[in-house]
């Protein structure tokens, strides 16, 4: 259960160059036209993979504690509940039943 | 013989802890469940965002234009840097180089004032140009411009937040120097590092969702 020793500083070296990439990654994806919700779901799919190595990395979360892995996973699982019925709310508003309203 | 050892072994081991192990497993995982609840705080910001932003699209995209990618993008640079030199600083307490462990919390200080700096450019950027709702707005620009200030609203009550969050970090850094500079923190001990660094990379992440939907919406249109 101990956290693995990092003998090196080359893999967080390494994790630094795919986050800066990523960045330029995503400025480089916004001048794309991707149309309405694409754009913004491939700003998302990479500020995910960017939060992700970071988690996994830099906050050492691969080799910790099976209750660390659980608060983290649990820090996502809340928020993905906050935005799915947010959404549902947003993306459904407009729909009125048959009968309803006018 | 085996009194002195145990007495040499427990520095920094606080007495209800039963071994290192145990006492660093509740200071990581305690830090785990804070930065949970802080996740769910940016979580209620980038909430109000999203559905404001579905209400005023073109607001939003209007507003997003007044801001400059480069900046933002230096900026995220800045940021990111200044995990890697944490992450260097912990690393420096795990294997006891005190001086790691100090150049490390140096640099993350140094890249930390960096950022709020050009945050501060940028805010006086937005005063220039009269973007600040309701202290000074007035919109100048093309187009009607109706509910840009929801948008400058949550753009300067989202990085506000995240701001305030960096000065807390770099306070906590400059108290933490002069520990550093003493090799206050050992392999045995070293949980105040580490889960400071935690913190730091958590107002890091903020920041990865807050450049591309601040900075980079509707560039494309």
């Amino acid at each position: 259960m101990a956290e693995p020793r990092q003998h090196s500083l080359l893999p967080y070296a390494l994790v630094l160059g795919a986050l800066l990439l990523l960045t330029a990654l995503t400025v480089g994806a916004a001048y794309v036209h991707f149309g309405h919700p694409w754009s913004d779901l491939v700003a998302l799919v990479i500020a995910l993979t960017k939060a992700t190595l970071v988690v996994l990395f830099f906050m050492h979360v691969k080799g910790s504690t099976t209750a660390v892995k659980i608060t983290a996973a649990g820090s996502v699982l809340w928020l993905a509940i906050l935005f799915a019925f947010l959404m549902a709310d947003i993306l459904t508003r407009h729909t009125l039943v048959p009968g309803w309203g006018s | 013989m085996s009194n002195a050892a145990h007495s040499v072994e427990s520095v920094g081991l606080a007495h209800h802890f039963e071994s290192y192990e145990q006492q660093k497993q509740s200071s990581f995982l305690g830090m785990w469940l804070f930065l949970a609840q802080e996740a769910m705080f940016f979580g209620g910001l980038f909430a109000t965002y999203l559905y404001y932003r579905a209400q005023y699209p073109g607001a939003f995209l209007l507003g997003s234009r007044q801001l400059q990618v480069p900046v933002g993008a230096f900026n995220t640079a800045i940021l990111l840097l200044s995990s890697f030199t944490m992450v260097v600083a912990v690393w420096g307490a795990q294997h006891g180089r005190r001086k790691t462990t100090f150049l490390g919390l140096a640099m993350t200080i140094l890249f930390g004032v960096a950022f709020l700096g050009v945050k501060v450019y940028e805010y006086s950027l937005k005063w220039e140009h009269q973007l600040v709702p309701g202290l000074n707005f007035h919109w100048h620009g093309a187009g009607a411009g109706d509910h840009l200030e929801i948008f400058f609203s949550l753009y300067f009550g989202m990085t506000g937040m995240h701001a305030l969050h960096m000065i807390v970090g770099i306070v906590i850094m400059l108290l933490m120097l002069r520990p550093a500079w003493r090799g206050k923190w050992t392999p045995e001990n070293h949980n105040f590092v580490e889960g400071f660094g935690l913190y730091w990379h958590f107002v890091d992440i903020v920041w990865i969702f807050l450049f591309p939907f601040l900075y980079l919406i509707g560039l494309s249109t």
